[in-house]
């Protein structure tokens, strides 16, 4: 998986940092569903768990392409970022 | 000799005659494939859920697989029966006890579990850690699956031995039904599952 962020390319943001299995994924479904296709979400999350669900995920459904994951680190905490385009079914 | 030249004569008229039959195998054929395309596409998975617990820790791994599946898009039937409905009840459901008896992984030694209080106290430190931890509540794991169209179904037969009433669940919570409901979805699923 890349680490490179389409930083220009994020049309959402949605912020489920302090959130734990399942909420990461089941917000980033959710979020995905008021996207139009060619849309980006971005979803920052501290659950370490959500870098292989939300790829799993993503790989599991037909109308989403995970861009890039990656994650950054600030006092002592580290946020996982997850970038996902919805596309045609 | 004789047989020779006789022979591809009777196959002929062997072909000829069976020709209606052959065009009825090409018909046969198509259908076949057709069932056989329709089988393959049998739109998204299913899976069904028994839940018949009511303590606070087995009524989160029902919830978070149906929630979780339903984000995969899958067709989610939770049935919910005995101690399970209590998932559902929605007074009930946000007051889940936990045993501090009979689980070694509870931090406290059985004996002290088994005094007065033990329960309380080990609910009292498990939904301590549900919030520390940024897990989601009972009620906001019931409230999302519905949201995202998991079907949690309330079993009729023990809705009544408990006296509970249709209100007493959660908006969106089918009612009235069966164990031959929930066999009728557990023969369609892909992942069935007892809790």
């Amino acid at each position: 998986m890349t680490t490179e962020i389409p930083s220009d390319d994020v049309t959402t943001t949605i912020d489920v940092t302090g959130e734990s299995c399942p909420m990461p994924v089941v917000r980033t479904k959710q979020a995905v569903d008021d996207l139009a296709v060619g849309d980006v979400l971005e979803v920052l999350a501290t659950d370490s768990g959500s870098v292989s669900d939300i790829d799993g995920w993503a790989a599991s459904v037909d109308d989403v392409a995970l861009l890039a994951q990656s994650e950054t680190t600030a006092d002592g905490r580290t946020v996982y970022h997850h970038y996902v385009e919805r596309v045609d079914a | 000799m004789s047989s020779e030249t006789t022979a591809p004569e009777s196959g002929s008229e062997r072909v000829g005659a069976d020709t209606p039959d052959v065009e009825a195998l090409y018909e046969r054929i198509e259908d076949l494939e057709s069932t056989v395309d329709s089988l393959r596409d049998d739109g998204p998975k299913k899976m069904t859920i028994i839940a018949t617990k009511g303590s606070l820790d087995m009524a989160y791994p029902p919830l978070i697989l149906a929630s979780t599946a339903a984000a995969f898009g899958w067709d989610v039937t939770v049935f919910h029966t005995f101690w399970g409905l209590d998932i559902l009840h929605e007074e009930r459901s946000a007051e889940l006890q936990v045993s501090a008896v009979g689980n070694p992984s509870m931090p406290m030694p059985n004996v002290l579990g088994a005094l007065p209080g033990g329960d309380s106290l080990a609910t009292w430190y498990m939904n301590r850690e549900i919030a520390d931890n940024g897990t989601a509540t009972i009620e906001e794991l019931v409230e999302t699956s519905l949201e995202m169209g998991a079907d949690l179904q309330a079993c009729e037969m023990t809705t009544e031995l408990f006296d509970y009433d249709h209100d007493d669940f959660y908006d969106g919570v089918t009612t009235d039904v069966g164990a031959a409901t929930a066999l009728q979805h557990m023969a369609d699923a892909d992942v069935q599952l007892l809790v």
